[in-house]
């Protein structure tokens, strides 16, 4: 073995196996449309009459509306396509462009890039991790959709497609 | 943080670059993770270091690894067709000096834990990056300004 510890070997052994597991499982879930569960009242299992219902689970953001005025830009007529992105995002701008393409070619859907360093108290409240992250929002602006990582194009068509 | 170490967001470079700088250091950090404690993983390290600290404090062109791309690879391979900001690369290097200097000083410290530590994470990072075009440090940074800043409505 010489000057190679036992240790480092383990290490560098594991260090890359976990590594390229995480890698594998990143590019599979980067950019996929998720659907966005419909809001679910849960009612509180007590007595109290003030109570009222309860949201669902933090990760859950069934319900959610967002309005023009919190995403400082107007909503599309049929559908809206809100992307966060950060400074340090090169997957931000050619999300940029594919979306940029679809809200050309889909009439009545606006895309709007939200800088998420200028807005982290809604950052915080839909719970942004990473960027860019996509939301398809229906003509209410509802959040019907969520995609984290780049997106491919024909998945935004699809998503689009549903909602309007 | 402020973008004064990362400057000049208009300057682009082709992606490949940082790729083949990513994959250089994870080789230099992988021997020096096998090497801890021996003369080898110091030197190795302390080069890494430099090799970081160029790349973040000085600048892309300054990176010895980005430059041996540019001399010795980009003349031989199809022209560049995908660019990138210089700012997240400047800015993984950044992370990457962190966690190099601070397993230098566990070195130097007879602290072998810390040093084992720093160049595991940073050999993942740097293995993420050079093999997924993952850029960890970079999604950090939003995590970092959620948890850390206060409330901003521009």
């Amino acid at each position: 073995m010489g000057i190679v510890t036992m240790l480092g070997l383990v290490l560098v052994v594991s260090v890359l196996m976990v590594a390229t597991a995480f890698g594998l499982w990143r590019k599979k879930t980067d950019g996929q449309m998720k659907s966005i569960a419909k809001y679910a009242p849960i009612p509180v299992a007590d007595d109290d009459p003030e109570v009222d219902v309860v949201t669902a689970s933090a990760g859950d953001h069934g319900g959610e509306r967002l309005t023009a005025q919190m995403l400082g830009s107007a909503l599309g007529e049929r559908a809206t396509i809100v992307q966060f992105s950060t400074a340090f995002c090169q997957p931000c701008r050619a999300t940029r462009r594919i979306l940029d393409e679809v809200a050309t070619m889909i009439e009545g859907t606006n895309h709007v890039e939200i800088d998420a360093e200028a807005h982290l108290d809604l950052v915080r409240q839909l719970d942004i991790r990473r960027t860019p992250t996509v939301l398809v929002l229906d003509s209410r602006g509802m959040i019907t959709k969520k995609a984290v990582g780049l997106p491919r194009k024909a998945d935004v068509i699809a998503a689009l497609g549903e909602v309007v | 943080m402020s973008s004064s170490v990362i400057c000049d967001p208009q300057v682009e470079v082709d992606v490949r670059g940082p790729r083949f700088a990513a994959g250089i250091t994870v080789v230099v950090l992988a021997v020096s993770l096998l090497t801890i404690g021996t003369a080898v993983a110091a030197v190795l390290l302390t080069i890494q270091t430099i090799v970081f600290g160029l790349g973040a404090f000085v600048g892309l062109k300054a990176q010895p690894y980005g430059i041996i791309f540019r001399k010795v690879v980009q003349p031989r391979i199809a022209p560049a067709s995908e660019f990138e900001a210089i700012a997240p690369p400047r800015f993984a290097a950044l992370v990457g000096f962190i966690f190099t200097a601070v397993a230098l000083i566990g070195l130097a410290t007879g602290v072998t834990a810390i040093a084992y530590i720093a160049v595991a994470f940073a050999l993942a990072a740097a293995f993420l990056n050079s093999a997924f075009g993952f850029c960890l440090g970079c999604e950090m940074f939003l995590l970092g300004k959620r948890a850390f800043s206060r409330s901003v409505s521009v």
